[in-house]
């Protein structure tokens, strides 16, 4: 059975999605708990896989027995491993949440198979996270995207749908620009296998087929993972997607596919083609400078608290490509590292802002005064969250920024410090001002509130299922800031073997 | 002038996306924007299904009779199946792009009432 796990990952989703699917034609409702218990079973699985990975090396599974490279093959190792892990976490805690959201803010509305789409992105994220075949990777990534923009579509407000759209198109473009870059590899060595690509590829590195594939690719992974000039369409998506599908739009999609061009970049084009045949470091190094320091300022600019959250994810998945960009060993650990702490943080941080507009139908800042003392156990959660991702000691996001910084001053980039510290300052400018307005301030129109409403019994706080999701994650994201040796050993063999020191 | 006529295939799929490309951006109706992206997706399928094309091959099917032993094959002489392959399944995906956009749109128009980028936007100034 332990064999079959890297393709069990993927299928159990997939296969309770058409049966949630089915199960619509007759009148039971157990969309919820199957799909929890769906996501449950992925997390064990991905635990029990990451717990091999890490004794025996790399596990690999191959479709149909087919010996690579003339059959499809799963490869987890530290980093698929790892990837797995946060992805099936997020999804977990994800669908817990799901149960009371998606009954109020989606329904019945227009009959949507919510259930049904949700499984269908978790089976394709942890699809693109296991596969070891470039041409799987683009079938997965169209999974994941076109089941991310159906749900994307049925947001709240009447805008979610042209947002939606939006990011169909744009969507699209990348995905058939990472598949042309596919074909272009293809023509040339003949073999869609990423092990096997890493092999024949050294010979023909001065061919300028390879170089046109590699930037196609790059072009079509930056897309799908909002790096700055083509984050467009991440606003209004993660902004209006219902309150459910934010956290794993903005911490799983973008991030896996932030995996996707790691992986090809350092599996397929080994660290020799991107590193000496092309100034990698140097374009990639301004390029995510500029996302992050951008990312933070289109952030400060928003009044929608959705819409902030989604726009400091433009500036996070900065950070992940400022890792690779530094490309030694201690700078490639705090991008992984910032994998981690930036999905559980950012989910956590959209779960807690869920729960916010599920009580309270808000969804300006600046008409959130006061709410920490209505809803203490929620705040509480986005302030942690919010001291997360600006980097305070003893959080995840302290640990991933301290060894991106470090790698830096190792690989002799010290200008990427400031550039770190200063998108710090502005993460806690505009967390900062959504703290200071839900702690801070009073809300006159409703007169006085806090403990007098309390004491009467009067519940203010949402219900159990909805406030201990978030409070889960953000307080992995404590104990991991504090245990950190925890994560970043897998991160760190995770990136000896992608720079091939193993 | 040789360097463009042998490689007319490459050409004819840059010139098709370009045009979905365009079509993409310079089009406002939104259902020309879909059979923009159509076209550019049609083009990347051209682009491989040429790739696969041999001079002088025959249909990548080898027929054994009944009983007869497995033999080897020239690769040369028959096209080459795998880009088919992969296109068909790019096919399938692009279907299934399109039938979402197309839900999209008829939502679109179902809340705005028009299928004109300008004035979606205009209505939600």
């Amino acid at each position: 059975m332990t064999e079959q796990f890297p393709i069990l990952v993927v299928i159990i989703p997939l296969l309770i999605s058409f049966t949630i699917f089915l199960f619509r034609l007759t009148r039971y409702r157990y969309e919820w708990h199957l799909s929890m218990a769906a996501t449950f079973f992925s997390f064990l699985v991905s635990l029990s896989l990451l717990n091999t990975v890490l004794q025996t090396g790399p596990a690999s599974y191959r479709l149909g027995g087919w010996a690579p490279p003339w059959g499809i093959e799963y490869k987890v190792d530290y980093l698929s491993g790892f990837m797995l892990v946060i992805v099936t976490l997020v999804a977990f805690v994800t669908s817990v949440y799901a149960g009371k959201s998606v009954k109020e803010e989606i329904g019945e509305k227009g009959g949507v198979p919510f259930y049904a789409l949700y499984m269908l992105l978790v089976a394709g994220l942890c699809g693109i996270v296991v596969t070891g075949d470039m041409f799987n990777l683009y079938v997965f990534l169209e999974i994941t995207s076109l089941s991310a923009y159906a749900l994307v579509g049925v947001g709240y407000k009447r805008r979610a749908i042209v947002a939606g759209f939006n990011y169909l198109i744009l969507g699209s473009v990348g995905a058939c620009l990472y598949l042309l870059s596919v074909g272009y590899l293809y023509i040339m060595t003949g073999t869609l296998n990423m092990a096997d690509l890493a092999q024949r590829l050294p010979a023909i590195y001065d061919s300028r087929v390879i170089l046109v594939a590699f930037a196609l690719f790059m072009a079509g992974l930056s897309i799908k993972m909002a790096f700055f000039p083509l984050h467009a369409w991440l606003p209004d998506a993660h902004g209006l997607a219902p309150s459910v599908v934010s956290p794993i739009l903005s911490a799983c999609v973008i991030e896996v596919a932030a995996y996707a061009m790691i992986r090809v970049m350092f599996t397929v084009f080994t660290p020799a083609f991107i590193f000496e045949v092309l100034p990698v470091r140097e374009v990639l190094s301004l390029a995510a400078s500029i996302a992050m320091i951008g990312g933070s300022i289109i952030a400060l600019a928003q009044t929608d608290i959705k819409r902030m959250l989604a726009c400091s994810s433009v500036g996070q998945m900065g950070y992940v490509i400022l890792g690779v960009a530094i490309g030694n060993h201690t700078g490639l650990t705090g991008s992984f590292m910032h994998l981690f702490s930036h999905a559980i943080i950012k989910a956590s941080l959209f779960l807690a802002a869920g729960s916010l507009i599920y009580k309270t139908q808000i969804y300006e800042i600046s008409n959130l005064k006061g709410i920490g003392r209505k809803m203490p156990l929620t705040m509480a959660t986005f302030t942690i969250g919010a001291l997360g991702m600006i980097g305070i000691p003893f959080t995840t996001g302290f640990v991933s920024e301290w060894k991106l910084a470090i790698g830096a001053l190792e690989a002799g980039k010290w200008f990427i410090v400031p550039v770190i510290l200063l998108s710090a300052l502005l993460n806690a400018v505009y967390f900062g001002r959504v703290l200071e307005i839900a702690w801070f301030k009073t809300d006159e129109l409703h007169g006085h509130e806090g403990k007098g409403e309390q004491e009467k019994g009067h519940k203010t706080e949402v219900s159990a299922s909805l406030v201990v999701p978030p409070f889960v994650l953000v307080s992995l994201s404590i104990i991991f800031g504090i245990a950190a040796f925890v994560p970043l050993s897998i991160a760190e063999k995770a990136a000896g073997m992608l720079l091939g020191w193993q | 002038m040789e360097f463009i006529i042998s490689k007319y295939n490459y050409w004819v799929y840059i010139a098709l996306m370009m045009i979905g490309f365009y079509a993409m951006i310079g089009k406002k109706n939104l259902v020309k924007k879909i059979v923009g992206l159509n076209i550019f997706q049609t083009s990347i399928i051209l682009y491989f299904i040429s790739t696969a094309a041999k001079k002088g091959a025959t249909i990548p099917i080898i027929a054994h009779g009944n009983g007869e032993a497995i033999h080897a094959v020239h690769a040369a002489q028959y096209v080459n199946p795998l880009p088919h392959v992969l296109m068909l399944t790019a096919i399938v995906v692009m279907v299934s792009t399109f039938g979402v956009a197309l839900a999209f749109i008829i939502r679109i128009h179902r809340a705005y009432g028009t299928l004109e980028e300008d004035e979606i936007l205009a209505k939600e100034e």
